[in-house]
């Protein structure tokens, strides 16, 4: 079996430029363990896509804080989908709303979303539950 | 008259007293190890008069309006007139956000304040690809001079003060506020308000920039040498320590920072052969008032005292308003929490309340619901009745910087503008604030402290209540803002028609004229605003700006 450590594509989607949940997130991500590859900021949509193929990920975590989140992350999940990767986990930070959240987790555009208040272990444990079988860390 | 010895005599006694109070107090449990502020400065269980014996009255505090400023900048502070209530908003297209500030200004809000959407401030019209899907959401789109005029419709523009939010593409907006102002018939000179055009703290914290470094200063030192000249009673920068503190920062990198960003636009400014009393007087700040109610305020303090000394000491102001530090304050929207959303009314209360004891010239208050979308018009009511209870029912407007001489106060003031004067020192170290940039002394240092906080509170060491202690797992159902889908339809629309009806060969020729102004070293201020009076959009202006200024790249970091 193919043992490695969770590969995760933390991006900044769109124009909104608040970084500090993204960064925070990547650097939580890294002490626990896992490979993170930081995109920057200002990404579009198929930069994402692009650099999720060429990394490699098993997860795209998404922060968005700009309202923009139910235009770009099912755009992102499409592409991945075109890729070939649609088994990527698509996770999403940031303000979103609790009925945006429950419309983006029924289409299937992501896979789990995480608000302000929701703590770094949660974030962690959750990768770790969705990767417990194949992965180390 | 005081005998020193009899002085010297007192204190030793204090201190011996103190110990035997300590060495009583040191056998009861108390419910930490350590008390630390919100930044992670220790704070002591008692400060007396020890703490503060070099405290010299009229070299450290003086009156109010006078030098070093520390207990405020006017003589009569909120005796005379209050803070402005300057809410700041932004929704949807300019119609939206029009009826939204007519709202305020009807329910007693002093001053207006725009808060653009994130295309407008990126320099993107909103027909950009871009732009899909951010069109009015987390502020008004802006696109043309025509925006402009409905934004303000039936509004005087004399009779206001307009603060707005836009940095990069600064000078295109403030262009469009002064040609509608024209054609409301009033002059520039009439006009009071403030572009926040802060890029060096975009760098740093907010990463909302466009140009490089040298053709953004280049604007902002357009933008002083104009407002010298025309529009005298305009803030040409409103330098800001909130966004460094959204960031993660703790206070003394917000002071320390904003500062630094201060001194290095007088720099530019001196350079560009401009004298420092004919600008210096409008530099105005922005600070953030986080949770830590004494740390706040004697942040604002010591911001007052250090500007003022420096002012004068290194860059040889003369003119009491280059020495005056004036700031605007916001209610620190990253102490929110999203869980049981009703008690950041309390959060924002008490921040409220340091900013006004900390002799803020202006303030915003976040309404409860600024964490999960833009405010409700309910919302935004309560946030402004929050200013308007402490302004006229607390007391705490009535005497002037009333917690002045407290131990604890003065002190940490003294402790936090000594931090502040390390960090300068590290700052000149490394080649001043654009290399500090350059070489991510500055993002190191907030990610740093942000990673700290949260692992902070993930712990449980920092308690925020109702999200890791006294939670009650209920989701409170609050009512949100809902933008409407339609605008950016709508505002695609408003556009293609601004743009086969405006005279297209005049928006080309002013293009081409701004280029070779922006190729020269001439001031770009006067072609901008006549490329606004014709139409040209924000996107055209900051497209033809970019072919000859570059654009701006950061080297991602965590």
């Amino acid at each position: 079996m193919d043992r490695r450590k969770i590969r995760v594509l933390v991006a900044k989607p769109g124009l909104d430029g608040h970084d500090r949940g993204a960064r925070v997130v990547a650097r939580a991500l890294r002490d626990a363990g896992m490979e993170i590859v930081y995109t920057g900021l200002h990404q579009t949509a198929e930069q994402i896509a692009e650099t999720a193929l060429q990394e490699d990920v098993d997860v795209v975590g998404l922060s968005i804080l700009s309202g923009a989140h139910l235009t770009l992350v099912p755009r992102i999940k499409a592409l991945l989908r075109e890729k070939g990767l649609g088994d990527i986990l698509v996770v999403v930070g940031g303000i979103i709303p609790e009925e945006d959240a429950a419309e983006l987790l029924k289409r299937g555009d992501a896979d789990r979303i995480f608000i302000p208040g929701d703590s770094l272990d949660s974030i962690i444990e959750y990768l770790r539950g969705s990767f417990s079988s194949n992965h180390t860390l | 008259m005081n005998n020193p010895m009899d002085d010297k005599k007192k204190r030793g006694s204090l201190a011996a007293r103190l110990k035997k109070w300590q060495d009583k107090k040191n056998v009861l449990t108390e419910r930490k190890s350590s008390f630390e502020t919100v930044s992670g400065r220790p704070v002591q269980d008692l400060y007396t008069l020890i703490d503060i014996e070099n405290l010299e009255y009229e070299k450290e505090l003086g009156f109010p309006g006078e030098y070093p400023y520390t207990r405020g900048v006017q003589a009569n502070m909120y005796r005379g007139r209050l803070w402005t209530m300057r809410q700041f908003s932004g929704y949807g297209d300019a119609f939206d956000s029009n009826r939204r500030y007519r709202y305020l200004l009807e329910q007693g809000q002093t001053g207006l304040s725009v808060a653009f959407d994130m295309p407008t401030i990126m320099g993107f019209d909103s027909d950009h690809e871009r732009a899909s899907g951010e069109v009015g959401r987390c502020g008004v789109a802006v696109d043309s001079l025509a925006d402009m005029e409905v934004l303000f419709d039936g509004i005087s523009l004399d009779k206001v003060t307009t603060s707005m939010t836009i940095n990069g593409p600064a000078a295109v907006i403030w262009c469009m506020y002064l040609a509608n102002a024209e054609k409301q018939g009033i002059g520039f000179e009439q006009l009071g308000g403030t572009i926040q055009n802060d890029i060096l703290k975009e760098y740093i914290a907010q990463k909302s920039w466009i140009f490089p470094p040298e053709p953004s200063m280049r604007l902002i030192t357009d933008i002083f040498a104009f407002a010298e000249d025309h529009v005298p009673r305009w803030n040409t920068v409103s330098i800001s320590g909130y966004h460094i503190r959204e960031a993660g920062s703790t206070a003394v990198q917000e002071l320390a920072f904003t500062l630094a960003d201060g001194f290095a636009y007088v720099e530019a400014g001196i350079n560009a052969g401009l004298n420092v009393d004919r600008f210096a007087p409008r530099l105005s700040f922005f600070f953030n008032s986080h949770i830590d109610f004494f740390e706040e305020i004697c942040k604002y303090r010591a911001a007052r005292r250090i500007w003022a000394r420096r002012m004068k000491e290194q860059y040889g102001a003369r003119d009491p308003h280059s020495l005056k530090m004036r700031f605007h304050t916001q209610t620190a929207g990253c102490s929110l929490a999203a869980r049981e959303p009703e008690n950041n009314i309390m959060r924002t209360t008490i921040e409220a309340l340091a900013a006004v004891l900390g002799g803020t010239q202006s303030l915003h208050t976040n309404s409860m619901d600024e964490v999960l979308a833009l405010p409700t018009e309910k919302s935004a009511k309560i946030a402004l009745r929050t200013q308007q209870v402490i302004a006229h029912e607390s007391g705490v407007a009535d005497t002037i910087d009333p917690l002045a001489g407290s131990y604890f106060i003065e002190r940490m003031t003294d402790q936090m503008e000594a931090e502040a004067e390390e960090y300068f020192r590290r700052i000149e170290e490394l080649g001043g604030v654009l290399s500090a940039i350059d070489c991510g002394f500055f993002q190191q240092e907030i990610a740093d402290a942000a990673y700290r906080y949260q692992k902070a509170i993930d712990s449980g060491e920092r308690i925020v209540v109702g999200v890791n202690r006294f939670t009650s797992g209920e989701s409170l159902q609050i009512e949100l803002l809902k933008i409407d889908p339609e605008v950016e339809e709508k505002q695609f629309r408003r556009l293609q028609k601004l743009k086969e009806t405006r005279d297209n060969e005049a928006v080309s020729t002013r293009l081409t004229e701004l280029k070779k102004t922006a190729r020269g070293g001439d001031n770009l201020i006067p072609k901008i605003l006549d490329a606004v009076r014709v139409y040209a959009t924000e996107g055209e202006i900051v497209a033809a700006l970019k072919e000859i200024f570059g654009v701006y790249r950061e080297k991602p970091l965590f």
